[in-house]
């Protein structure tokens, strides 16, 4: 326990000194807020002693007034100590007494004025220290909000699957927001109230040493109160913002999920789980803003404890006639005036608390370890001519979890342009190889090469500059479709832009959008379908121009035509580039140079087609039961004639009829009349529609960019 | 302003007998402080000029009482005004949740999700701070501060002819920059709004921007929200650093005034000198108590904007809301009727879906199908009501869906959406989604139907294993797997497909619809498909063409009978062969 406390105790001072460290490139900045501090505290101090000037020449003006004229003050003083007044007596000594004349109104006017001016003066230069000190808050905080923004960049990918979005975001809002006000309200008031506080103890000390000293001894007293009741808040106000970020991440996961909440049932249980998460958070709230709350209270406490005893203390010693009556009354005066900064200092702490509880809450996330460092030079430039390269897995052993072996002794290779289609059932790790290529994970054992250089000796830009990818997830941003796919490469034109659209066939459909290519897609609910965010993907792809590939195949549900557009414009990406594909097609695992079927994280088979056709392991068995289950069924199916399911097997294929026939050595018109018989017999005749016309249109899409490069 | 006082007015109603305590206790807190300065100068007129040490002794011994009494009595006070503004705060919060809760589609989209998330919890965190300080300062401040011009005006009517002036001003100072503030708040939480769209962004693509190497890009674009939050910001607060100098200068100044005028009275023998140093103290009270308010009014306008922001939330109807009456289907059987049913957007011409008349049965597999924008996840919306029809009458379980209660209505589907989500939390935590109560057994069994039992299986802590936020440490197959297996667990009568087997492999995907077949052999089935191959099975077609129904019946049926539905196949597959 007493441990836990130290420790806290020193990260709270970690916590201050690295804000505080923010804030040093504002050093003469900060001296201009001191000076402007003192300049305008200053006056303002100097006010009541200009105002007392005043007072007392009008109580001079007003009691010479009473008194004959011609006579001396000493006359006067003479008179009255005859007739036994002496308390008026050493009253009028101390005095400025022209019998007879009235206020001096000049002499008040002078001295009013000045106090005006020092006043006006006061306001100008209050409001100048504001006015720097704002910029030098809302810097540290630009600033603040730019590392956590560069350290995003940094972390690995880990990082965010494993945290909830909605505390990471809450960080950068809540906390920050909550940063900010502490700057704003805490940092240069609370520069004023210190001056404050020292200029009212000089003018007392000046006036009466002795109570001033006696007001001192309330100060510990006031800084013990403070701190006690600051150091227990502290811990409330952490509690009380990490569960402001736990909210926001319930706020922010349920939303995302919201048609599912519903459809569910799951509105009541959410709700009950929000009040509870806010239940939490309004009791630490309000033990944190009780208990910071009460620093005000027993502030005032001991500055009014303090007043009585100025009070009753002075009395008795005006009364026993070791002071005097007015200094007495001065030092009250002061000891009120002394409570004004007192109080807002303990305001201040108060704001400043939960304000070092949400920066220890944003250090905290710039302090989660980062990517390891890895040497190399800076990214290739971007566009340079893709070169296909070589990529090589050797031995390469990665886990997610220590505990949980995922991918072990994986060895592949990809010469320079070949195309690698990775397949095996769902989970055997496809995705895993992918994320290890990106480099977004780092391998655990064993070496990639690219292009013969270890990816240990290349950084993670240059590792990925040499990349493209298109993956299932079709993230883009909130942005207008150009941006999002000139988001391939830094500085493409828009002829660029265009060609690279109309190599991925998203041309067409854009230009029937009413604003073309600068329709502006939002986030979440999209005004293009999941098929036509794949084109804009490719296409980004396309304009990347990279050497190597990674693509997915698995598309959302699009239809046919859709499809067909997609598939060709992979085929295209896929020509003079060494590519990965996860491939869900026969065709394309066919026409791909190395197959690579993995299974559990292990590479079972590695072979061409044929081969493994061959060798009748786990491909033959996949390529059965999956990539041709259709087939298989139809080709099986005693209807059809043997040439009939030969065809139909060709068609599966993605064969054209044209080169159907010359396979066969048949008339095209033939092959045609061949397809319809089967359409004919068969039950299902969808699937043969399905596939000779997406064939058809691949075929066609082939053709016609051939013919307009 | 309004928008802040209606906020406020409606959540603290709860809490009004504790509300009137705190102004009660600070009632005497005011008269308490008032009354001290008051006991002071009877100490010295009657103790310390009279000599009577007695007297001092025993005033300073009151003063004392008082001082402990009003030091109790602010610790309460703080105590009940802090567990009431963080109550109310609470309770806006969750005001807000409930009725995010029932927004349907459309009211998302219209807010959009960081914007709905910073008026859930930023905003509110704005107006509760600010109630926080109103109760424990603002208020005693303005007592204080009234009592204190009572008191002046009591010590002379003629000088107070000067807070006629001075008061004014004040408030006039207050409320006019307040007023000029108000709008550049407005602007400023739109910046948070899209601080926060940006980052979500960036954690949401962060494969993506990291292949395409746009990291400097993002950085850029999060650089442009936070320059522009930084500006209005400092905009904010420059303009601000005006009020409290200028407030505590105007009170100076009116001292100032007050010697220079009272001097005259003074010196005209019309008022007595005690009189104008009693008036400066309280001049000098008011000022104390003027600072300690503005330390609140600089919450005022990020609280009034917040509270705007979080009335337009509250203020929303749902498009979709609970009868007051709801009817209870007498027998669930599944069965979904559309009778005349239209569905278009707000405020466009033509309407997505146009006068659907069809029935789906149990024991039946229905397809949905159609081009692309023809309306098709739209239609199943309309049966789990995320959207509202704009005409005609869904009838589900033999009841239009209107007249039941959203939550038994949605206590009878199976949802499994487009894009599979998985919250946070562990594989049986997700599969228990729909039915808390499932047993393991049950859950081992709707994971085989859904072909995810060996991955499941094989996971370390099996249904306990972890998953990530969204799913993110399972690959797209076996997220989609588990949104399937979760819908089972719930054993609804009704089971909605929206083009959910898209990221299986074909193997998998066979063997699940088998599984499936069993499985839901007297519910109603409807899957959403557009790739006529996946339907053809179906017991039943229905052909979407341009938000009209071109054709309902088996594949063969619609194949020999309706020419609209050849061109759908045809429109699917190009030109070349329709011809």
């Amino acid at each position: 326990m007493k441990a836990r406390k130290a420790r806290e105790k020193t990260a709270g001072h970690g916590t201050s000194s690295r804000l505080l460290a923010l804030l040093k490139p504002e050093g003469s900045r900060l001296m201009l807020v001191g000076v402007l501090g003192v300049l305008s505290v200053g006056l303002v101090v100097a006010g009541p002693v200009l105002l007392g000037n005043a007072t007392n020449l009008v109580f001079d003006g007003a009691v010479s007034k009473l008194l004959p004229a011609g006579e001396t003050k000493a006359a006067v003083i003479a008179g009255l100590r005859a007739q036994g007044h002496e308390s008026l007596v050493k009253m009028f000594a101390a005095m400025d007494i022209t019998p007879g004349t009235g206020i001096d109104f000049t002499r008040l006017g002078q001295i009013l004025g000045l106090a005006a001016l020092a006043y006006a003066l006061s306001v100008f230069f209050g409001w100048a220290q504001g006015y720097v000190m704002a910029g030098i808050a809302q810097r540290v905080v630009y600033r603040l909000r730019q590392s956590v923004e560069e350290k995003l960049a940094s972390l690995p990918l880990r990082y965010f699957d494993s945290h909830p979005h909605g505390d990471t975001l809450s960080r950068v809002t809540n906390d920050i927001d909550n940063i900010t006000t502490s700057l704003n309200e805490a940092l240069s008031p609370l520069l004023t109230s210190v001056l404050t506080v020292l200029g009212t103890l000089g003018l007392m000390f000046w006036i009466s040493p002795l109570l001033a000293a006696l007001s001192l001894v309330t100060i510990p007293l006031t800084i013990a109160a403070t701190a006690g009741i600051a150091s227990r808040a502290k811990a409330q106000f952490i509690a009380q913002w990490a569960e402001t970020g736990q909210l926001n991440g319930l706020v922010e996961e349920t939303h995302t999920g919201h048609a599912l909440v519903q459809a569910f049932g799951q509105r009541q249980a959410m709700i009950e789980e929000f009040g509870r998460q806010n239940d939490e958070l309004s009791t630490s709230s309000f033990r944190a803003q009780f208990l910071s709350g009460v620093i005000l209270p027993a502030v005032q406490f001991v500055g009014n404890l303090n007043y009585v005893v100025v009070a009753a203390l002075g009395g008795y010693q005006v009364a026993t006639g070791v002071i005097s009556l007015g200094a007495v009354q001065a030092i009250i005066q002061y000891t009120r005036r002394f409570a004004i900064p007192v109080a807002q200092m303990a305001g201040q702490m108060n704001v400043l608390q939960s304000g070092l509880a949400s920066a220890e809450r944003v250090f905290g996330f710039l302090d989660a370890p980062e990517e390891p460092a890895v040497p190399g030079r800076d990214a290739l430039p971007a566009g340079a001519a893709p070169a296909p390269l070589r990529v090589e897995l050797r031995n390469v052993s990665f886990r997610y979890e220590p505990e949980r072996p995922l991918i072990e002794d994986f060895t592949l290779e990809a010469a320079p342009g070949q195309t690698v289609a990775i397949v095996g059932p769902t989970g055997a790790g496809k995705t895993t190889v992918v994320n290890l290529l990106m480099r977004f994970y780092e391998i655990d054992g064993g070496q990639i090469l690219l292009d013969g250089r270890d990816y240990q000796d290349l950084s993670r830009d240059e590792v990925r500059s040499c990349f493209g990818m298109v993956l299932q997830d079709t993230w883009l941003f909130g942005g207008p479709i150009r941006d999002n796919i000139a988001y391939g490469r830094v500085g493409a034109s828009e002829a660029e832009i265009v060609a690279a659209s109309k190599a991925a066939h998203a041309d067409d459909f854009i230009r029937t959008l009413p604003e073309g290519y600068a329709t502006v897609l939002d986030g979440e609910a999209s005004s293009i379908s999941s098929g036509q965010r794949q084109l804009l993907t490719i296409a980004r792809a396309f304009l990347a121009n990279p050497g190597i590939l990674i693509l997915d195949e698995a598309t959302s549900n699009v239809d046919s035509r859709t499809e067909a557009m997609i598939q060709d414009a992979m085929t295209r990406l896929r020509s003079g580039r060494t590519s990965f594909v996860i491939a869900h097609r026969l065709s394309t695992i066919r026409a791909a140079d190395v197959i690579v079927v993995m299974e559990e994280g292990r590479v079972a088979e590695q072979g061409s087609h044929e081969e493994l056709l061959v060798r009748g392991g786990l491909y033959r068995s996949l390529h059965d039961s999956q990539f041709s289950v259709a087939a298989a069924k139809l080709t099986t199916c005693n209807t059809l004639t043997t040439r009939e399911r030969e065809i139909l097997g060709l068609v599966e294929q993605a064969l054209s009829n044209g080169e159907i026939a010359s396979l066969l050595s048949l008339k095209e018109a033939t092959v045609k009349r061949y397809l319809r018989n089967i359409s004919v017999k068969l039950a299902v005749v969808s699937r043969v529609d399905a596939l000779t016309k997406q064939r058809n249109y691949g075929v066609q899409l082939r053709r016609r960019s051939t013919r307009t490069p | 302003m309004s928008a802040l006082i209606g906020l406020l007015r409606a959540f603290l109603r709860p809490y009004a007998a504790q509300l009137w305590i705190v102004i009660a206790l600070l009632m005497v807190q005011a008269a308490g402080n008032l009354y001290l300065p008051d006991l002071n100068a009877d100490l010295i007129n009657n103790g310390v000029i009279k000599g009577d040490a007695d007297h001092i002794w025993r005033t300073g011994g009151v003063m004392l009482g008082i001082v402990f009494a009003l030091g109790i009595v602010s610790i309460v006070t703080v105590y009940l005004a802090s567990r009431v503004s963080m109550r109310a705060g609470a309770d806006i919060r969750d005001a807000i949740y409930r009725r995010v809760q029932g927004f349907s589609g459309v009211e998302m989209s219209r807010f959009g999700i960081p914007s709905l998330i910073t008026r859930n919890i930023n905003d509110v965190q704005q107006v509760q701070l600010f109630l926080q300080m109103a109760l424990t300062m603002l208020v005693i401040a303005i007592l204080i501060s009234v009592g204190s011009v009572v008191l002046a005006i009591r010590e002379s009517p003629v000088l107070s002819l000067l807070l006629v002036v001075t008061i004014p001003v004040m408030i006039g100072v207050v409320a006019a920059i307040t007023a000029m503030l108000v709008p550049l708040v407005r602007v400023m939480q739109v910046k948070v709004d899209r601080i926060n769209q940006v980052l979500r962004e960036q954690i949401t693509g962060a494969r993506v921007i990291r292949a395409f190497l746009r990291t400097r890009f993002e950085q850029d674009r999060f650089q442009e929200a936070n320059a522009d939050i930084t500006r209005v910001g400092l905009r904010f607060t420059q303009v601000f650093a005006v009020v409290m100098p200028l407030l505590i200068g105007i009170a100076n100044l009116s001292g100032v005034g007050v010697i220079w005028f009272g001097g005259r009275l003074v010196s005209e023998g019309s008022m007595p000198i005690g009189n104008m140093t009693a008036f400066l103290i309280y001049i000098l009270q008011i000022l104390m108590y003027v600072v300690i308010a503005v330390t609140v009014i600089v919450l005022i306008p990020r609280a009034i904007a917040g509270a705007e922001r979080i009335g337009q939330v509250l203020a929303t109807v749902p498009a979709i809301s609970d009868p007051a009456n709801p009817v209870l289907p007498a027998s669930v059987t599944g069965t979904v009727a559309f009778s005349h049913v239209t569905f278009g957007y707000p405020g466009s011409e033509r309407p997505v879906l146009n006068d659907l008349t069809f029935t789906l049965r149990p024991g039946q597999t229905s397809a949905i199908t159609g081009g692309t924008g023809s309306g098709k996840t739209t239609l199943l919306g309309l049966i789990h009501r995320f959207h509202e029809m704009t005409d005609g009458a869904v009838l589900l379980n033999g009841e239009d869906v209107r007249q039941q209660a959203a939550d038994q209505l949605w206590s009878t589907i199976g949802l499994v959406p487009q894009t599979a989500f998985l919250f946070r939390g562990t594989v049986a935590s997700n599969l228990r989604f729909g039915r808390p109560d499932a047993t393991d057994e049950q859950l081992w069994h709707a994971l085989e139907v859904a072909q995810a039992l060996d991955f499941v299986a094989s996971m370390p802590g099996g249904l306990e294993a972890l998953i990530d936020q969204g799913g993110s440490n399972l690959s797209g197959g076996q997220r989609q797997r588990l949104s399937i297996a979760r819908a089972i667990v719930r054993r609804p009568s009704l089971y909605l497909f929206d083009d959910c087997f898209s990221a299986l492999d074909a193997g998998t995907d066979a063997r699940l619809r088998a599984a499936l077949r069993a499985e839901t052999a007297d519910a109603t089935v409807v899957i959403v498909a557009q790739r006529v191959a996946t339907i053809a099975d179906a017991d039943q077609i229905i052909a979407l063409d341009a938000g009209g129904i071109a054709g309902i019946g088996t594949h063969r049926e619609l194949l020999a009978g309706c020419a609209a539905y050849r061109e759908i196949v045809a429109s699917q597959f190009g030109a070349e062969e329709a011809a």
